[in-house]
């Protein structure tokens, strides 16, 4: 690389700084712009899913319909699914890759800079055309995130098609952004940089972008038959023109289960960072950290029926799918030991990234256990669709790949901004979020196993007390989340100037370089030992 | 510990929530069945091994977070490593599924044997209410929601059971093998009630199968599980459970009443009789989607009042109320209600509202339609 010839006329040393105005970020093909980028994107695309879920925790405050029709409410519980899974978690961690995988594995920039510009330019245009189907005649997408046909194809609102132009668009984005994940991590380590010495962050993004590539086309399958279905006159999914119903279910969760790792992995890479930099201790069992991963992810392809135990799939297709997704219980748990083995007879410090990864270690466990209790087939005929179901996925979504979020903009905003973050907002930050979160979604287990169905909205008396406390913790942890925003800005604009290396345990080559990291960095590669 | 776990379970969480306990179940009922008996114990089981883990993780854990802390002086252990324990954490933890999965299985092949069974019933979704067939009974109904609209709206005090009422419950013996052929008219439901543990999706096109044994009669409640659009929240199911003597009682009497039905189709009616009836079947059958004033919600939902179907020739608004609309939320009705309620509601219709046609359908001339379609 150094014997790149500078053609500028300019000293060889004089590295450009960003160009000016908004065309800079239009045009950059910088990792750090469009890392910064799909981070502000996914925040704010998570207030926006947020402000849908205020609306329906307000509507099922109390029983009785108080604040919007059924219809909309349907409306209101699709939208928060697709903006939340599609909008806020998945290109957040595109955001963290962008910034953090060249800066870890010593690269200059992503493999593919141009690309990375469209990836990310296409997601504004594919939400703005999801939320605009909210205003058009007949209302948007009413059929829950998982969109099952017939309810999406012949009964669906006029702006399903839209719906599934805006799935393609997510689902372009998404590969690209994986392909140049797999091809910076393949491509561009330093010289040194084993596989086996990459920070697990790295890897479990290597993982999950073969996910991605994965199953991201499938989806873009299952949205074009539907498409097909609803214009051209074929019945993939209608039984009455010789399809299946089922078959639906089973192309969406084909990619619906990789999906929820997809969600997931990138956020097990950075608490295995930040809980080693906060208990000044190396991660226990790297090597097994790696198998796991890649365990989780060869599973996650061979256990989609475990979303259709009660559509009446065979005997025999039950219990296999019950025994496979019974077993991802071992990965998972060997994950978590590691964790707690990292801790133990640490010298164990609680700055707010390790609150939240510490969060995220006890909550997702919790949200795992509960995993394991809807994996067995007959007692999901009970937990099936209530919200039991609703209070599982949230608690490993919630505490899981939010507070993996949350713990990983904590622990790099001083690298980002070259500040630290005002730590004693930060901790209220965290407090205010977990209790927040558990009283939003733990209630949410008794009412499910109580026999409350999901996706309705309207209730029986005898939820009315619990769903009241949910609503309440609902709007607490939404509100904290505009304080985040404020917490974030105060360190953006100032703050105590935050040294190369903030965090005296942490651990990696991001450390090595000045905060706020230059807008080039590595454009010499490091030697890595 | 298996016997009673509900009793513990009750115990611990009372302490932490000691009001009325009615409003604050926390737990799965045991059911009345076997199998729901069978699926309870699984589930406390599951419960409890999750909590025995959840005490030596967390435990762990929160040990390591209060004493090894740095304000404690304490100082970082180098080791991070250990083949021994990784293995062990691995195979522990294998053993433990093995064990959990073994009664999982037997009682999903319980679950599954719908053979040999004493009576059969065809359950069918439609949006948004259930109907019930008695196969080689001639008994057939539909169950609709029976909660009135002002409590839903909040103008009336809600009852015990707002939302989980209907007009006509499904009526089954005691003690005796009822296997269900669960299908759906429309989109995807799914027929749950929790006290027999069974939960099965009605998918058009399709027939699932499920079965229960009742042990005892009650009255037993539950409601539909998949998302089915608008009023997916407002399609609840009502399981009366009789003695074998009562319920044959009920089945000769809704034989009668089937019997009754035929005969009012060869009745002469009149205008103001059949706008009367029509209007029962209208709120109860079309109010979901055409809406109280005949309003409509378009454009997914168009209006009645004065609309061209309603106030133009009364053959072409017939055929739309018997066939359907295909490719749009409209059912045919022709296969869900009988002559004589088509009839009214269509001429129901033509007469509210303002619509004022003063013409009338008689159900001899949906008879008519029926036997042509029949030919």
């Amino acid at each position: 690389m150094s014997t790149v010839i500078d053609d500028h006329g300019h000293a060889a040393d004089h590295a450009h700084g960003p160009a000016k105005g908004l065309m800079r970020w239009v045009l950059t093909t910088n990792h750090k712009d469009i890392g910064t980028m799909y981070l502000w994107f996914s925040f704010a695309m998570f207030l926006l899913g947020g402000s849908f879920a205020m609306v329906i925790r307000a509507e099922l405050f109390q029983p009785g319909l108080q604040i919007v029709e059924p219809a909309f409410f349907n409306q209101m519980t699709t939208m928060h699914g697709l903006i939340m899974v599609f909008g806020a978690v998945m290109p957040a961690f595109v955001g963290l890759a962008n910034w953090m995988i060249p800066l870890m594995i010593g690269a200059p920039d992503m493999a593919l800079p141009r690309m990375n510009n469209f990836s990310f330019w296409l997601l504004p245009a594919a939400f703005l055309l999801l939320v605009s189907t909210l205003f058009s005649p007949g209302g948007g997408p009413n059929f829950g995130w998982t969109f099952y046909a017939p309810l999406s194809t012949t009964y669906a609102p006029e702006s399903v098609t839209f719906f599934i132009f805006a799935i393609h668009l997510m689902g372009i984005s998404s590969i690209m952004g994986a392909i140049n994940v797999v091809a910076t991590i393949l491509n561009l380590r330093a010289p040194g940089m084993t596989l086996m010495k990459m920070p697990l962050f790295v890897w479990t993004w290597l993982i999950t972008a073969f996910l991605l590539i994965a199953v991201m086309p499938v989806l873009a399958g299952c949205v074009t038959m539907m498409l097909m279905d609803i214009h051209f006159g074929t019945s993939f999914f209608s039984a009455a023109g010789g399809g299946d119903p089922v078959l639906f279910q089973h192309v969406f969760w084909f990619f619906g289960h990789p999906e929820v790792y997809i969600m997931i992995l990138p956020a097990f890479g950075a608490v295995s960072s930040i809980i080693p930099t906060f208990s000044r201790k190396p991660l226990f069992g790297y090597t097994s950290m790696v198998y796991a991963t890649a365990s989780i992810a060869f599973l996650s392809f061979i256990v989609w029926a475990h979303h259709m135990f009660v559509v009446g799939i065979p005997l025999v297709g039950e219990l296999f799918f019950m025994y496979a997704t019974l077993l991802i219980a071992v990965p998972t748990g060997v994950k978590v030991f590691n964790w707690v083995s990292t801790m133990w007879q640490g010298s164990l410090t609680f700055e707010t990234p390790m609150l939240f990864a510490v969060a995220f270690v006890i909550l997702f466990t919790i949200g795992g256990f509960s995993g394991l209790m809807l994996a067995i087939a007959p007692a999901d005929f009970q937990y099936h669709d209530t919200y039991f179901v609703v209070a599982h996925f949230h608690y490993v979504l919630v505490p899981g790949a939010i507070f993996g979020i949350f713990a990983s903009a904590y622990y790099w905003l001083p690298k980002w901004t070259g500040h630290m973050y005002d730590e004693t907002l930060g901790k209220l930050h965290f407090w205010l979020s977990f209790v927040g979160m558990n009283m939003a979604f733990f209630p949410m287990h008794f009412v499910g196993l109580a026999g409350m169905p999901r996706r309705v909205p309207d209730y029986n008396l005898q939820f009315a007390d619990f769903n009241m406390v949910s609503s309440i913790g609902a709007f607490m942890f939404g509100a904290t989340q505009i304080f985040f925003l404020f917490i974030v800005i105060k360190c953006i604009r100032g703050g105590k100037p935050a040294p190369a290396k903030p965090w005296d345990g942490a651990e990696g080559l991001e450390w090595s370089i000045p905060s706020p990291a230059p807008y080039h960095t590595f454009t010499t590669p490091p030697e890595v030992k | 510990m298996t016997r009673h776990p509900h009793v513990w379970m009750g115990l611990l969480l009372w302490s932490v929530f000691s009001q009325a306990q009615a409003a604050w179940t926390v737990n799965m009922a045991p059911g009345a069945t076997e199998v729901s008996h069978a699926v309870f114990d699984l589930h406390m089981t599951i419960f409890w091994i999750c909590v025995v883990i959840g005490i030596i993780v967390f435990g762990a854990m929160f040990w390591s977070m209060i004493v090894h802390r740095r304000s404690t002086g304490q100082v970082a252990a180098k080791f991070h490593e250990s083949t021994t324990v990784e293995i062990l954490w691995t195979v522990v933890p294998l053993l433990i599924l093995v064990a959990m999965a073994i009664p999982a299985t037997k009682t999903l092949i319980n679950i599954y044997d719908s053979s040999e069974s004493d009576i059969d019933i065809q359950v069918t979704g439609y949006q948004w209410k259930w109907h019930y067939k008695y196969l080689g009974q001639d008994v057939e109904f539909f169950s609709n929601l029976a909660t009135p609209a002002e409590q839903i709206q909040n103008k009336a005090t809600k009852g015990e059971h707002y939302l989980l009422e209907v007009d006509q419950p499904l009526v089954l013996p005691v003690g005796a093998k009822v296997r269900f052929l669960v299908t759906a008219a429309d989109v995807i439901h799914s027929w749950w009630v929790p006290a027999f543990a069974v939960k099965r999706d009605a998918i058009p096109g399709f027939v699932n199968e499920a079965w229960t044994r009742v042990e005892k009669p009650g009255i037993y409640r539950g409601q539909c599980a998949e998302l089915c659009g608008k009023d997916h929240g407002f399609m609840p199911i009502v399981v009366e459970v009789k003695s074998k003597a009562d319920y044959e009682t009920w089945l000769g009497e809704r034989k009668e009443e089937a019997a009754k039905l035929k005969e009012l189709t060869s009745k002469e009616w009149t205008l103001e009789e059949l706008v009367a009836r029509g209007d029962k079947v209208y709120h109860t059958t079309c109010v979901a989607c055409h809406q109280a004033e005949g309003q409509g919600l378009p454009p997914m939902f168009p209006a009645l009042k004065g609309s061209k179907i309603a106030t133009g020739p009364a053959a072409d608004h017939l055929s739309i109320v018997y066939h359907g609309k295909p490719g749009t939320a409209m059912a045919a009705f022709g296969k869900q209600l009988s002559e004589v309620d088509i009839a009214a509601v269509v001429t129901y219709e033509r007469n509210a509202w303002g619509n004022n046609k003063g013409d009338m359908v008689t159900p001899k001339d949906v008879l008519a339609i029926k036997q042509a379609e029949s030919q």
